[in-house]
């Protein structure tokens, strides 16, 4: 963490000391109105457009509104449910990290649900069009809409509140709901449909065409090389057993490249014939942020087309939480069957499974040493730990990773019960928010996480946190110099899988062979 | 909120976050009036980087990875300047981001 990585025009964030006591600490007191100015950048008509969208807001916006609120409270009962089933009994209000670091009551989860549900009250049960003002139902005008763009924006759509909720409400499907409720009158959100058409154009959100990306791996194989003495393949659009579908950052941005490193040296160690392709160079699925299943599925059927045309037997997800979440949960019913693919793996498999299984297999080998200046952590990414599973028994998506890290790293400590696995604290940049424009809310919804890890950073002297997300990595490369510490001390775990793996006839196995060999003769130098 | 910059008294339009609309109005007096706005006084070093961009960028039609970028200037002007630590020197607010908009080239987008 040195002064030089820091962000040169902000101080560190002093903390209070009750902070440093309980992680979970924050000011109690409501302000209302506090987060009401952060808003993101709307989108402009053409990127609406290219989703479907009406590029601006109809005259009969308020019957469109409606008329979509009725749509969706026929599809999907949890919606319906959800609206109708909450007691208001309070036990969501103190866990959303968004309201911890705003203190708007508009930001707790119940609060934040309410805003649709006075709505729905109003229109669609008998109390609320009788008695609106008795049961909390109010008209739709223009101000409520402006209200659930601003507020729907400050929810990352991770879950945690659904863990403390007796009956289970899901505060993201209310979220996801309400987005797509006002993208079908033209306000949408510039970060998320601006990307999402760029999947459909070019393939992935960066927007990195084929020539692009065939130059940054033949660069990554020379780099690896020059490294290991070993040539590394790191294939595009070449026939092979298996598909790998990272998120893009994985070819563009620190720390994810480093992971997408780690994955080359992985399947070259196990000998397995694999590819990347062109056509779905993104695993990220941004049309599960704003609930629209129709974009979702077309994301979705690119993997199933790439898969096909490459003639593979497996698809593998890459680093990227709610990837993986569209990927475990929803990639058979979007863009199944899969029943080209090898049924003796589970579709699709996620890398650390991969990696975990090829470990416990003993076809790895690793000198951990690579790793020792590190005091590792891991922080669980909600999509990952709340929506989905690794391996074949429940919890194994928070033991996987943990058991990598272990494998490459001799120094390991978690962060503060209560701050991890299914409690984790979002990163403070998920379900489409890790955008420059919302910055003020992405530090505000971090610090809780940032208050856990100084917590293990003061107790142990971790220096350095894995993730397997994409969005999580950026984000806390972005706001971890606020507090404290470098944008570089968040790594990817196969990062560290591949500073530690020992690859057959590399440079690192010849050194430890020969450091081996003196142990062995300690008097044959004399 | 979107704009314009003035450059020879001539205006030309910006998005919210101050990447310019059309990417050929760009030119070595823009770059100069989009850094000050940004607070950066442009050195050799500073064009070495825009510069690069814009060949990577009429080759590849996307800006480069930081670690393509890191690796040119390493070439060029040897360990010292090519690294991270000194890009993000020269371009507080990220090399990709900051130095593209200076660039008049579109922001990357997605998880970065």
């Amino acid at each position: 963490m040195s002064e030089l990585e820091k962000n040169p025009d902000t101080a560190a964030e002093e903390l209070p000391p009750e902070a440093l006591e309980d992680p979970l600490y924050f000011d109690p007191e409501p302000k209302e109105g506090a987060a009401a100015h952060i808003r993101s950048f709307p989108a402009a008509p053409e990127f609406q457009e290219a989703l479907g969208y009406p590029g601006e807001r109809p005259e009969n916006w308020k019957e469109v509104v409606l008329d979509k609120m009725q749509d969706l409270r026929g599809k999907f009962r949890s919606f319906r449910l959800f609206l109708d089933i909450c007691v208001k009994c309070g036990s969501c209000t103190d866990k959303c990290h968004y309201y911890m670091g705003t203190a708007d009551p508009k930001n707790m989860p119940v609060g934040r649900q309410d805003l649709l549900r006075s709505v729905y009250r109003r229109y669609f049960t008998l109390p609320g069009k009788w008695f609106p003002s008795l049961v909390g139902a109010r008209e739709l005008t223009e101000e409520v809409l402006d209200e659930w763009y601003t507020y729907y924006f400050q929810c990352s759509e991770c879950r945690r509140c659904s863990v403390y909720c007796p009956y289970g409400i899901d505060t993201a499907e209310i979220t996801m709901a309400a987005r797509e409720i006002l993208d079908s009158v033209g306000v949408g959100m510039k970060y998320t449909n601006e990307i999402i058409g760029k999947v459909f154009k070019v393939g992935n959100n960066l927007g990195l065409p084929k020539p692009a990306l065939e130059s940054t791996l033949e660069d990554l194989e020379e780099e690896i090389e020059e490294d290991t003495g070993v040539k590394v393949r790191l294939p595009l659009d070449e026939p092979a057993d298996i598909l790998l579908v990272t998120p893009s950052a994985d070819f563009f941005a620190e720390p994810h490249i480093d992971g997408l490193i780690g994955y080359a040296k992985v399947f070259h160690a196990t000998g397995a014939k694999w590819t990347l392709s062109s056509y779905a160079s993104e695993a990220a699925n941004f049309a599960m942020f704003i609930g629209s299943y129709e974009n979702m599925r077309r994301v979705a059927l690119r993997i199933r087309k790439a898969a096909i045309d490459l003639g593979v037997k497996r698809i593998i997800i890459g680093e990227c939480g709610h990837a993986w979440r569209a990927a475990y949960q929803f990639l058979n019913t979007l863009a199944g069957p899969f029943d080209f693919l090898d049924p003796n793996y589970p579709v699709p498999q996620h890398i650390c499974e991969y990696t975990w299984d090829a470990i416990q297999q003993g076809k790895l080998r690793f000198n951990k040493e690579e790793n020792d200046f590190y005091k590792m952590t891991f922080h669980d990414s909600c999509n990952v730990a709340r929506a989905s599973r690794m391996g074949d028994y429940p919890g194994g998506q928070f033991d996987i990773p943990r058991n990598i890290i272990k494998a490459v790293c001799n120094y390991y400590y978690d962060m503060p019960e209560g701050t991890i696995k299914e409690e984790t604290l979002c990163c403070g940049g998920g379900g489409g928010l890790l955008t420059d424009d919302l910055m003020e809310l992405r530090k505000k919804g971090g610090s809780p996480r940032m208050k856990a890890l100084k917590h293990v950073a003061e107790e142990h002297g971790v220096n350095k946190m894995a993730a397997i997300c994409a969005i999580c990595k950026t984000q806390f490369s972005k706001i971890m110099p606020y507090f404290g510490f470098a944008m570089d001390d968040i790594m990817s775990v196969h990062q560290l899988v591949s500073n530690a793996i020992v690859l057959p006839g590399s440079i690192q196995e010849k050194e430890l062979m020969e450091e081996e060999q003196e142990e062995k003769t300690p008097d044959a130098a004399e | 909120m979107s704009g314009f910059y003035e450059v020879n008294g001539k205006q030309v339009p910006h998005d919210e976050e101050g990447y310019i609309t059309n990417l050929s109005d760009w030119s070595k007096e823009l770059a100069e009036v989009i850094a000050k706005n940004e607070g950066i006084d442009m050195t050799d070093e500073h064009w070495e980087v825009v510069n690069f961009l814009r060949e990577y960028y009429d080759e590849y039609q996307i800006a480069p990875a930081i670690r393509v970028l890191v690796k040119a200037m390493k070439k060029k002007f040897g360990p010292e300047k090519g690294n991270n630590k000194y890009l993000y020197e020269l371009f507080p607010y990220g090399p990709a981001k900051q130095a593209c908009k200076i660039a008049g080239l579109p922001k990357p987008t997605g998880c970065v």
